[in-house]
């Protein structure tokens, strides 16, 4: 199971840097769904059901909104110029990457293995979802224990569609803008 | 993908008659099958997100293949943003009730018998919480595909 796990995650990375590099953004934003779609079964590896469902149906989504957005841009990517300044990026990048990868090759050795939890609350979570009366214990914690945590995630999908429709709203806008566009 | 100022009036409304009648067929069973993950949500993978999304991925779907019902979207979004709102009032209601009704008296309190584990009717709230974000989450993503078609729409007008 690991080595497809593997396999799905070289693919993933392969696809994003393909969607850096493409020329058209139709291709850059359709590569791009390789690693919507590739987190999908890597969720279905990984016996998350619930999340690979939600992953499917975001992403599918998202690419029909994404697809829309291009139609109206521009298609072409504009020319990169090559300054001191992007030199000086790759390597700040480089080093904070390997002083990263550094730190995490220290800490690495004190983490339980993966799927050996060390927190108190995981282990609480399953041992008291029966009392939550869900036979799903993912939707049993969410509406349970961690009502506030759903709460939240509504109030951010209310607050993403209030602050979509104040940006794109064609009516109560000044006279000028009207011009311009 | 032609150009900038073709606005969907001087397009040909939607797609071809036969994508049209394929989706009419599909995008009732895709609601369907979003109610049924919403539903059984404490008892299957899924819920209120999940099932939101997949209605929503429905409405968006006829959207798409049949371009007429945009005039018809353009009068009727308030309703979408009225279903939106009043979902997102009726969870915290939900929540304050469990504040004054349920012994514990916690936010978000379970105020309804359990029932037994495993059938459709069980848990108390959770299934309605599901039900209440399902509305909600389906509301929120198709206004705001409706909000991005009928935007562009004026604007090119």
């Amino acid at each position: 199971m690991e080595i497809y796990l593997i396999i799905m995650l070289v693919l993933m990375i392969l696809g994003s840097i393909y969607s850096l590099h493409a020329k058209d953004l139709l291709s850059a934003v359709v590569s791009y769904g390789i690693v919507g779609f590739g987190l999908v079964i890597a969720f279905l590896l990984l016996y998350a059901p619930d999340l690979a469902i939600v992953q499917v149906v975001v992403e599918i989504i998202t690419l029909i909104i994404m697809i829309a957005v291009i139609t109206n841009a521009t298609h072409e990517e504009q020319a990169k110029e090559f300054s001191f300044s992007s030199i000086f990026y790759i390597a700040v990048f480089l080093f904070f990457g390997f002083v990263l990868l550094g730190v995490l090759a220290q800490i690495s050795g004190l983490l339980n293995s993966f799927g050996h939890h060390v927190t108190r609350m995981a282990s609480a979570y399953i041992i008291n979802a029966q009392e939550a009366g869900s036979a799903n214990i993912v939707t049993g914690i969410l509406f349970h224990f961690r009502a506030y945590d759903t709460l939240g995630e509504a109030t951010v999908l209310f607050t993403a569609v209030i602050g979509i429709l104040t940006v794109l709203r064609h009516h109560g806008k000044k006279k000028e803008d009207k011009n311009e566009g | 993908m032609k150009g900038k100022k073709t606005s969907l009036h001087e397009r040909e409304r939607g797609m071809t008659l036969v994508v049209k009648k394929i989706c009419q067929f599909i995008a009732p069973t895709i609601f369907l099958f979003g109610i049924y993950i919403t539903i059984h949500g404490h008892l299957s993978p899924g819920g209120g997100f999940t099932g939101g999304v997949i209605m929503a991925s429905a409405f968006i779907l006829q959207i798409l293949s049949d371009g007429s019902i945009l005039d018809k979207l353009r009068q009727e979004k308030w309703r979408l943003e009225l279903t939106e709102s009043l979902a997102i009032f009726t969870f915290l209601v939900l929540a304050v009730l469990g504040l004054l009704i349920a012994a514990t008296a916690v936010f978000f309190g379970n105020f309804l018998p359990a029932g037994t584990l495993g059938e459709l009717i069980s848990g108390g709230i959770i299934p309605i919480g599901n039900v209440i974000i399902g509305i909600e989450v389906c509301a929120a993503i198709s206004s705001i595909f409706v909000a991005l078609l009928i935007f562009k729409d004026e604007e090119s007008e």
